[in-house]
């Protein structure tokens, strides 16, 4: 015990005299940090001083906006499952951070976001660019922290990303004020394992996990919907074996999206507002609900009065705080779902659950005759998001990482694209962010260049971060941008043809030519506007080596089905 | 489901900005703090906050859980009037040419227990701790007479029932 613990100290007390400016980049580099996100300004300049000299083994892309970096920044979180990490000025740098903060908070993305703030002294005095970040990240952040003397920087960067990536990841924020990154002090790092008002991971509990294997063992029609929790505790593989052996069908949220590939036999389809058919209304018919790494969001359950009401609820979390936050749980399994998984494989038995089954192929069929049918394989003119989005499924063997922004085109993609691999699905779930593909997708390729990485937008997204091109061609990332362009913020006029009698209030878009913007900013672009190019030009851009635009002009008034509307029952999802 | 008083009680680290994010959270859910005080606690080092919020016992414990899940919270705990020992406290501020002209007054204050912190030429200060509706009527009876000043604290409150946090700090270094 001794002996060990003065190795570990001597191994990490390397002292040196340097600026707090040097010390950021130093804890950067000492958690492993080869690339951030950013946009320099005046309270970050010192940091960015030192960038430039350590641009050996830190790189910093600049983005074109800092909303952009936190989007970047996430991408590439949620495709290597590292911490991302964005970086910007006080003031308006820090207040563009904001967005991002809030879409990570929410779909529980390890990030950490750094901001440059006026010098100690000159702290409320509405110095320039001065804004109180703290006060206003506050709410979206799971912690955050002012250092105002260089002396604090190592502990708090190294509490930084252990509470952004431990237990349930989330958004950091550490502002510094300019003195603590001019002051020099004695830097040495030692990493963070513990806080002792944190607990980040529950202890599971073994009687919860007996009494759920049990309520499982005795389930005639017991049925699993999975969310990121999956993803995030590096589960996959544990969950697998637990489905497979139960024989359960299994539906995903939308950020479980991957966890599990989607041609697994028991893989049912997604659940929620525009999810599956036989997942929804089955929903309201199983006598076990196990809830994994998910958190029962208004959009997977519809009016809660009416959700799973006939069924044992088995929620098993790593966050105390979602137990019996929407739905009432009967039993709670705490933990990590790696462990917790583990723990209970051996205590459920082998089942198959075919007649139940038989269940979900018939509700999938009918979906298949009233909406799927319809959706990819069309027969009157006009381009469908279905048919796009199961182009690149073909065109990119299955294997890309799919990025999709928000609205019509993101319920499409994630019901049509198909994977192999976890941690493929890459959308703003929670926040519902438009713009967020974009980025995102820059900041996913650089986490996994040996990977495809297809970001599919709408029209309306695209133009909120569209500025991010100039990111990609200057970093000459190969990224595959496909804008699927109805010409209406679509989603938002689909509810304005459903629920407000086709009172189209600003939602026709009158857009620019996206191809020749493409090209302004030196990227390979092409138009589809009919069926017979589509695979070609799908094809030719997954083949491309370079960043390649594809615009896709489809129909104007589709709309996205099943769907439950909101605060109806998740059985009165409708097919039309 | 039926509204009550709780008390919220929080240990907590002793940090700027967590008084912010602690009051975001009932910000966020549109819930009104009715009191809330912050002291250190009996451990060293280590802040308590008092809170007494009026909602149905589903909101109260979740609330709890959404402040235990903030980083330097150590733990949070939820209590209804029966189960603690409470009090707040008033001050108020008279002229003093009251107590020698007006006879009910010093009936007042010696009914209602309350203490006399000061007496200068101008004021007298009187402090009463006790129950809310206690100080009320205090008050009610002391008002015709005219009050300079009044101030009510937040609520006190401990526990009939153990708070374990020293053991629960005392497991974090033994397990390391
Ligand atoms: C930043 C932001 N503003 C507004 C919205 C509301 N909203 C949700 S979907 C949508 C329309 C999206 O249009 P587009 O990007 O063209 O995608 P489509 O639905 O047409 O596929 C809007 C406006 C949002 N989600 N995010
Ligand atoms: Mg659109």
């Amino acid at each position: 015990m001794e002996s060990v613990k003065s190795e570990k100290q001597s191994k990490t007390k390397t002292t040196l005299h340097i600026s707090g400016a040097e010390a950021i980049v130093r804890c950067l580099l000492e958690e492993g940090v080869d690339l951030i996100f950013g946009y320099p300004g005046g309270a970050i300049m010192p940091v960015y001083d030192e960038l430039y000299k350590f641009q050996d083994s830190l790189n910093h892309v600049l983005t074109r906006h800092e909303q952009g970096a936190t989007h970047a920044a996430q991408g590439y979180a949620r495709v290597s499952g590292k911490v991302g990490v964005a970086i910007a000025t006080s003031g308006p740098g820090a207040t563009n951070l904001v967005t991002g903060l809030a879409d990570a908070q929410i779909d529980s993305t390890p990030m950490v976001c750094i901001t440059g703030q006026v010098p100690r002294h000159l702290l409320g005095s509405d110095a320039f660019q001065e804004t109180d970040i703290i006060g206003i990240s506050t709410p979206v952040t799971k912690w955050n922290y002012q250092i105002t003397e260089a002396s604090e920087i190592p502990e708090i960067m190294a509490k930084a990303f252990y509470i952004a990536k431990s237990g349930r990841p989330g958004p950091v924020l550490i502002d510094i004020t300019k003195n603590a990154q001019f002051d020099s002090f004695d830097f040495s790092y030692e990493k963070c394992e513990r806080i002792r008002s944190y607990k980040a991971v529950p202890k599971p509990d073994e009687k919860a996990i007996e009494t759920a294997a049990s309520l499982i063992n005795s389930a005639k029609k017991p049925f699993i919907v999975f969310g990121q929790g999956v993803i995030l505790g590096n589960a996959e593989e544990e969950f697998k074996a637990f489905i497979e052996k139960t024989g359960i069908p299994s539906a995903w949220t939308i950020l479980g999206l991957s966890a599990l590939p989607s041609d697994h036999p028991q893989n049912v389809g997604m659940v929620g507002m525009h999810g599956n058919y036989g997942p929804n209304v089955l929903t309201n018919e199983c006598d076990v609900l196990i809830a994994i790494g998910m958190r029962f969001d208004d959009r997977v359950t519809g009016n809660l009065d009416t959700y799973a009401k006939q069924a044992r609820i088995i929620h098993f979390d790593i966050d105390p705080a979602e137990i019996n936050k929407n739905v009432k749980a009967d039993v709670a399994v705490l933990g990590d779902a790696k462990e917790t998984l583990s723990l209970i494989l051996d205590k459920v038995e082998a089942n198959t659950h075919e007649t139940w089954h038989q269940e979900f192929a018939k509700k999938d069929k009918d979906e298949y005759e009233a909406v799927i049918r319809h959706d990819i394989l069309p027969t009157k003119p006009g381009l469908t998001m279905g048919e796009v989005v199961m182009a690149i499924n073909e065109a990119s063997n299955k294997d890309a990482v799919i990025v999709t922004d928000v609205g019509q085109h993101q319920m499409v993609a994630c019901r049509y694209a198909q994977f192999k691999k976890s941690k493929s699905s890459i959308t703003s779930g929670g926040l519902g962010t438009m713009g967020f593909a974009l980025p995102a997708a820059i900041g996913a390729k650089m986490g996994a260049m040996h990977r495809e990485v297809v970001a599919i937008i709408g029209d309306g997204g695209y133009q909120m971060t569209i500025q991010e091109l100039a990111t990609i061609f200057q970093n000459k990332t190969p990224v595959k941008i496909v804008v699927l362009n109805n010409n209406f913020l679509g989603m938002v006029r689909q509810w304005q043809e459903l629920f407000f009698e086709k009172r189209y209030a600003s939602t026709e878009m009158v857009n620019p030519d996206f191809v020749k913007i493409a090209e302004g900013y030196f990227i390979k672009a092409r138009r589809v506007t009919e069926r017979h190019d589509l695979n070609d030009a799908v094809r030719e851009m997954i083949k491309s080596k370079e960043p390649y635009f594809l615009e896709v002009e489809v129909e104007k008034e589709n709309n996205v089905f099943p769907m439950i509307p909101s605060g109806a029952s998740v059985s009165d999802v409708r097919l039309k | 489901m039926e509204e009550k008083r709780y008390t919220i009680s929080i240990y907590s680290e002793n940090n700027i900005g967590l008084l912010n994010r602690i009051s975001g959270i009932f910000l966020k859910r549109h819930i009104n703090i009715e009191s809330l005080n912050v002291s250190k606690s009996e451990i060293e080092n280590i802040s308590k906050f008092t809170i007494v919020i009026n909602t149905t016992e589903d909101w109260a414990h979740k609330i709890v859980r959404q402040i235990e899940k903030q980083i330097e919270v150590i733990k949070a705990y939820y209590h209804t009037d029966e189960e603690t020992i409470f009090l707040q406290t008033a001050l108020f501020k008279i002229a003093s040419n009251l107590l020698f002209d007006e006879r009910q007054i010093q009936n007042i204050i010696k009914e209602s227990n309350a203490e006399i912190v000061t007496v200068s030429r101008d004021f007298f200060v009187l402090s009463k701790s006790g129950r809310r509706h206690e100080i009320d009527e205090m008050h009610e009876k002391l008002e015709p007479y005219g009050i300079m000043q009044f101030v009510r604290s937040a609520r006190l409150a401990v526990t009939k029932a153990e708070m374990p946090i020293s053991r629960l700090l005392h497991d974090f270094y033994q397990d390391k």
